[in-house]
């Protein structure tokens, strides 16, 4: 049995004519250590099927097994790292990652818990940031206290929702490497959502495009066959890479004009040309 | 941990400060007076030019009133008669002055008084506690309530007293409306059973507030000798004023952003936990508008309470001037009215920094 499944999933948001199907059909099978990707076009539905997993949400129908148990609420078993960071503003960094490592080990005393705190600020580099608030970071910092906060409450899982989008492409490398140096090292599952095919084929180890919703659906996943540590530089000059990465844009432009083409009417512009003043 | 926020918190407040000063400064360091000049300038050409409209307008009342005075000594009792009321009124004297809006002058005159007649005033107590000391001794030996000064409250005895009045109302607006707007802001139930209660009490008028609060603290307090108008009139003043932070408050509550919501979800923070440490803080800054209102609007009700509650205060002070129809009333009047204006402005500061301590950008986090 898979590590997490998804069958059948479908997730209507309203109710009788106001209805919308955003996501309809979803099977999905991650492996235990497996690092999945799944790319899409913005407002395809990606957030809804990342808190359908993480559990926020709760399908329609169909359902999801983690380990073989079907989620019904939040679990420290799968860690979040959100879209646009969603970092307590009022609290430092030091704060933030505190108060979701109290919540992950109740147990713990508190000195255990501040070292803890200390030592995933410094896995992420912000030791000297440590007592700074969200406000005082740039983004990349934000995303990286993010990270820290999901991944000190050592979850079996992480899910990570667009975590680099709001990013400039330096430092969306940077994190991109920080991000795959931390997962490699205990090798945890990692559910990657994405709207970058680059990055997708970068990190993942399978890629599975999103059709655009409404009714988004899963489509064929890519496997990406390139070993592990992967360099970036030498990735551009890799067939493997090229054929894989031609072969996912292909099928999302084709799934794009597909979309466009469902909407094709014509509009007759009525014929009339502005007046003339001058005559 | 929490009280480590509110230490971080404090130093945080203090240092929006520093940039004011550097600026301050720099600019002189700069040699950039013109500016800082032609800023200031303004505000004092403003003002002067306000004193001088004020000092005109004044002028005109009171040739109005002169004149009229004149006029009417001339037809009833003939050329004589007005002859003498244009003298008495020429020559200053206070029997004879038309009593009409003062000039700054006289008001400025009237502050100063004011501070003079403070000064007596002190001093008259200071001599009754030293005479009734041997006295007051022995009563309390005896097991008897010391004898008092009860002589007449000076300006700023009654300044004070008002500003003591609208600090005992905030704090028990404060009291009432912060705990019942978390609370009704919490649950959507509780919100909807309130909602009328809210919607019909806040739009009453302060002058019925005294009412009510005076019905019940009278039989409250039957058979009791002590004077009850502080306490009549500050209740009242917290009833009235609380509303805002009230309405403020479960806004605040009930608004807090989906995000924070999902983060102590992913957290699976217990209910205290995410009421303390999400929910709270995410709506103090609202909280804090609601406050801000709260004391503004106290300090505006406080003077028409205090004139109903015969509270030695602001209110019964302008009253009683008006009532007293002496020379200097009209300015002693003008002198309580800037003081209201100048105190009620500072109140509004003081909570205008409280507020920007403890408010934060919504995209900071995110």
């Amino acid at each position: 049995m898979a590590y997490l499944e998804l069958n059948n999933i479908y997730k209507i948001y309203g109710e009788g004519d106001g209805a919308t199907e955003v996501l309809s059909d979803i099977n999905l099978s991650i492996e235990e250590g497996e690092f999945v990707a799944i790319v899409g076009f913005t407002g395809s539905g990606k957030t809804t099927l990342v808190n359908l997993i993480n559990g926020l949400l709760k399908p329609t129908s169909g359902e999801i097994l983690f380990k073989g148990e079907p989620i019904i609420d939040t679990s420290h078993e799968r860690g979040v790292i959100f879209q646009n960071y969603s970092l307590l503003p009022w609290l430092t960094v030091g704060q933030n990652i505190y108060m979701a490592v109290k919540e992950a080990f109740p147990n713990e005393s508190k000195r255990v818990l501040q070292q803890r705190v200390k030592d995933y600020v410094a896995m992420v580099s912000l030791s000297p940031a440590i007592n700074k608030r969200p406000k005082e970071l740039s983004g990349g910092m934000r995303q990286r206290v993010a990270v820290a906060r999901a991944l000190a409450m050592n979850p079996e899982m992480i899910i990570m929702d667009e975590p680099l989008g709001a990013l400039d492409a330096l430092t969306r490398g940077n994190l991109q490497d920080e991000i795959l140096n931390i997962w490699s090292k205990d090798k945890r599952t990692a559910l990657l959502i994405t709207n970058d095919v680059d990055e997708g084929i970068y990190m993942a180890d399978r890629i599975i495009p999103l059709k655009p919703g409404p009714n988004a659906t899963l489509g064929p996943e890519f496997k990406i066959d390139i070993e592990r540590p992967r360099d970036k530089t030498a990735l551009n000059d890799n067939p493997n890479y090229k054929k894989t990465r031609n072969a996912i844009i292909e099928y999302l432009m084709d799934i794009g004009e597909a979309r466009k083409s469902v909407s094709q009417t014509e509009y007759i512009l009525p014929e009339i040309s502005p007046k003339s003043f001058v005559a | 941990m929490e009280q480590d926020i509110t230490l971080k918190k404090e130093g945080q407040g203090l240092a929006f400060l520093k940039p004011m000063l550097v600026k301050l400064t720099s600019k002189f360091q700069q040699g950039d007076l013109i500016s800082w000049l032609k800023k200031s300038g303004i505000t004092i050409l403003s003002i002067a030019l306000f004193l001088g409209l004020w000092h005109l307008g004044s002028k005109a009342l009171y040739n109005k009133e002169a004149n009229y005075k004149i006029e009417k000594a001339l037809t009833e009792q003939g050329q004589e008669a007005a002859d003498a009321e244009r003298a008495c009124i020429a020559s200053g004297d206070s029997s004879c002055q038309p009593n009409t809006l003062p000039a700054p002058s006289q008001v400025w005159a009237s502050l100063q008084s004011l501070i003079a007649d403070h000064k007596v005033i002190t001093a008259d107590k200071a001599a009754f506690a030293q005479k009734m000391e041997a006295t007051n001794e022995k009563l309390i030996a005896q097991g008897k309530d010391a004898i008092v000064y009860t002589g007449r409250a000076s300006f700023i005895d009654i300044v004070l007293t008002s500003i003591k009045t609208v600090f005992a109302g905030f704090l028990l607006a404060l009291l009432i409306a912060v705990p019942i707007g978390i609370i009704i802001g919490l649950s959507p139930s509780l919100r909807s059973a309130f909602n009328w209660f809210i919607q019909i009490f806040k739009p009453v008028s302060p002058v019925v507030w005294y009412l009510l609060v005076f019905m019940i603290v009278k039989t409250l307090y039957i058979g009791d000798s002590s004077d009850n108008a502080f306490v009549i009139s500050f209740i009242s003043v917290g009833l009235c004023a609380m509303w805002a932070t009230l309405v403020n408050t479960a806004m605040g509550v009930s608004s807090v952003d989906k995000d924070y919501i999902n983060v102590a979800k992913v957290l699976k923070l217990g209910t205290f936990q995410k009421v303390f440490k999400v929910i709270l803080p995410s709506s103090l800054p609202l909280i804090f508008t609601g406050l801000r209102i709260t004391l503004s609007v106290a300090w505006m009700v406080l003077i028409a309470i205090e004139l109903l509650a015969q509270s030695q205060g602001l209110g019964l002070f302008v009253w009683e001037e008006f009532q007293n129809g002496a020379n200097d009333s009209n300015s002693k009047i003008i002198v309580a009215m800037f003081v209201i204006g100048i105190i009620g402005f500072l109140l509004d500061r003081l909570m205008l920094m409280v507020q920007n301590m403890v408010s934060f950008n919504k995209n900071e986090g995110v």
